[in-house]
């Protein structure tokens, strides 16, 4: 069953709004892309539907993609908005199995921004593009009337000459892969969530962002035939699962004991109700690679210090295909579904 | 980490498991009321364990669902006023009134605001005085507390633009509503821990007693649900209908005191609708005549008169355990967490949405699973 529903009474042309919820990586964005932006711009390589594209000039494979970057607080521990502007778009890069060469920025200002903070976002975007090896070649500056933006906005997009001998991709999924992780999830959502809400813990937890493609890097050199890499940025590892499992046309069986989640970062969710699971992540991402070759991609994961803590969670499986199940850790079973709508803190 | 992993830990698990099906004999209809529970059922796919005699079913204890349409209606009101900064628990947003819900009046410019605290609001009233800071005051007698002492304390600062719209409902008049109803298949309950950590349950005694009932107070963790259905299965296999207290780390018979106290102090008892239950005696709180001033309703002159729900929606007897929310037609199909009918679809702690998300597995070709 696909999400749209012909018995469903849609509201009235006009009267639907874009909601917070549109931006949030679950459902109502793949609504979004399924409604507005895939009929519109439809062409075959968009249709992938993969972190970045890959094109092929005069025999040079070369991955393409573009990221926009408006989280609110902009400084965050363990980052700001400058690292997450790089990181994030070589990380997608990287997902195509692309080494990162150079980035586009964009920025849009708001209007009494403090300079200082400016050159602080700037200092950061030299000192992740220096650590992943990109150039910041291209860029733009605008500036909107105060009020109309939260001190600043960052666009980039990037190209990467893409090294994996194969595809990588959802459609090269198959039964059988094993899944991985490379390192423990939800440190980025709960560090930036901290100080937007003033939350204090007692360990402060600090944001995950960083370039993997060094972690790629070793899968490739390794010789391991990696199928697919996704990063799990907003809706986390459930919304990037569930959409590979309906990429892939496959289940994907994981088990909860098995997903590495930080003790502090384990905490703060139980206390605001949170389900790790969905919690974005900004240097984190997962490999669908065949079961034989795990444990060598794990030890040449283990030898990358972004990925030191990598770890298999799951298998590709036949059964329940498009949606993904997790084995408890007291053994019973349950569906881990897309993200529908944010994530929002409990009543008690 | 510690004081949850304990009560994840599979061996436990088994071990109880184990324990229920040599307990039961015969088929039994147990409710647990809180939904917290009903999440902690679902997510860790505990009913997978249960032996065959065991049905569970899920109860009322989704404060966000049965609050009344017409205080969403009312919320959607005062926030829609530019003088208004309506702060809320996040699980509130989206639940749907008869036109709109929070998020969606959010969405159109109303000044809608997620807090994790009552103290919050507090705060935001004294930092700006220029705006009328309104909390809604959802939840059972878990959330009292803390918003009687926020109020008391708005109160003592004289921060006259602090209110509360008052949405509270208590536990015990619910058990009751479901244990009177004639179509009540209900055979045993497990209390709501954190509810019962505050209150105690000697109401509950009562309950047992006159409705020849097992309650066992029981806490949130699967091994702690397991550990209640084997002191509920063992008294409905005696023949015993006594309140027991699995949830013993937490929970003391007299409950806390000074918690009752502040509750006490500020709010009284009053007559209650529950959304797809109705009019509930005594079943909620609103706030008493010293600090009438501080309620939202009478402030913004709100109307929170009893409107129509959707016709399809079938939440009330979800929330009173008559029925499972894959019963309903519009299950899954109309009625989604992206256009619910009803608030058990949208609520962290609603049945409708723990289906949603964690069942179907059937449905979605996984064999076996729930």
């Amino acid at each position: 069953m696909g999400g749209f529903n012909l018995i469903c009474p849609a509201p009235p042309a006009g009267e639907e709004r874009i909601l917070l919820a549109h931006g949030g990586g679950g459902r109502l964005m793949h609504q979004l892309l399924e409604r507005v932006f895939l009929p519109a711009f439809s062409n075959p390589l968009l249709e992938r539907r993969h972190d970045g594209a890959v094109v092929e000039l005069s025999g040079l494979r070369l991955a393409f993609t573009t990221d926009s970057y408006v989280v609110r607080p902009l400084f965050f521990p363990g980052g700001n908005i400058g690292d997450l502007a790089v990181n994030g778009t070589v990380n997608d890069l990287a997902m195509c199995g692309a080494r990162p060469l150079y980035l586009s920025a964009g920025f849009i200002l708001e209007e009494g921004l403090a300079l200082e903070t400016l050159r602080a976002v700037a200092a950061a975007m030299r000192g992740a593009a220096e650590r992943a090896g990109v150039l910041l070649v291209t860029g733009d500056t605008k500036v909107v009337d105060q009020g109309h933006g939260d001190g600043v906005f960052i666009n980039t997009a990037g190209i990467g000459v893409v090294e994996a001998p194969e595809e990588i991709g959802p459609r090269r999924v198959r039964a059988g892969d094993a899944v991985l992780v490379s390192g423990e999830l939800g440190a980025h959502g709960i560090a930036v969530l901290s100080v937007r809400e003033g939350l204090e813990f007692e360990a402060p937890i600090v944001s995950d962002t960083a370039p993997v493609w060094e972690a790629v890097r070793a899968l490739l050199e390794a010789d391991v035939e990696v199928h697919c890499l996704r990063d799990l940025t907003r809706g986390g590892l459930a919304s990037a699962l569930n959409e590979i499992a309906q990429a892939a046309g496959l289940g994907i069986r994981i088990e909860e004991a098995a997903i590495p989640v930080a003790e502090p970062v384990k905490g703060a969710c139980e206390i605001l109700g949170l389900d790790p699971l969905y919690v974005a992540n900004e240097g984190r991402f997962a490999a669908f690679l065949p079961a034989g070759q795990a444990d060598r991609a794990l030890e040449a994961l283990r030898a990358a210090p972004v990925s030191a803590q990598a770890v298999r969670i799951g298998t590709v499986v036949e059964e329940g295909p498009g949606s993904v199940v997790l084995v408890s850790r007291i053994g019973g079973r349950r569906v881990v579904d897309m993200l529908s709508g944010e994530q929002l803190p409990r009543i008690c | 980490m510690k004081y949850v992993d304990e009560y994840r830990d599979p061996e436990a698990a088994a071990r109880l498991a184990d324990a229920l099906r040599r307990a039961v004999r015969r088929p039994w209809v147990i409710m647990e009321i809180c939904g917290g529970q009903t999440h902690s059922i679902l997510k860790s796919g505990l009913e997978g364990l249960l032996p065959p005699e065991i049905t569970l079913v899920h109860g009322p204890g989704c404060p966000v669902c049965v609050t009344p349409i017409e205080l969403i209606d009312a919320a959607v009101a005062i926030a829609r006023r530019s003088e208004v900064t309506l702060c809320s628990f996040g699980d509130m947003l989206r639940v749907p009134g008869s036109e709109a819900s929070l998020l969606e009046a959010k969405a159109r410019g109303a000044d809608v605001r997620v807090v994790y605290s009552p103290l919050d609001a507090v705060k935001l009233a004294r930092a700006r005085p220029d705006r009328q800071v309104v909390f809604f005051a959802v939840g059972f007698e878990t959330t009292a507390p803390a918003n009687a002492v926020a109020l008391r304390q708005a109160a003592a600062e004289g921060l006259e633009n602090f209110s509360l719209l008052v949405a509270h409902v208590l536990v015990p008049p619910a058990i009751e509503a479901i244990l009177g109803s004639p179509d009540c298949r209900v055979q045993g309950f497990l209390a709501p821990g954190h509810v019962c950590t505050v209150m105690g349950y000697q109401e509950y005694e009562r309950l047992a007693a006159r409705y020849r009932v097992p309650i066992v107070v029981t806490g949130f963790e699967p091994v702690d649900i397991l550990e209640g259905l084997l002191m509920a299965v063992r008294q409905l296999e005696a023949g015993r209908a006594e309140v027991e207290n699995q949830y013993r780390r937490s929970v003391r018979r007299e409950g806390n005191r000074a918690a009752q106290a502040v509750v006490q102090e500020v709010f009284e008892p009053a007559d209650r609708r529950w959304r797809g239950i109705g009019q509930i005696p005594l079943s909620g709180l609103r706030l008493r005549e010293p600090y009438r001033r501080f309620d939202a309703l009478e402030r913004f002159a709100a109307s929170a008169t009893a409107r129509e729900e959707s016709s399809e929606c079938i939440a009330g007897l979800v929330l009173q355990g008559l029925k499972k929310p894959p019963e309903c037609p519009a299950f899954a199909s109309r009625c989604t967490p992206e256009s619910p009918l009803g608030a058990p679809m949208v609520s962290s702690e609603g049945a409708c949405a723990a289906y949603f998300h964690y069942g179907r597995g059937e449905e979605r070709g996984w064999a076996g699973s729930t």
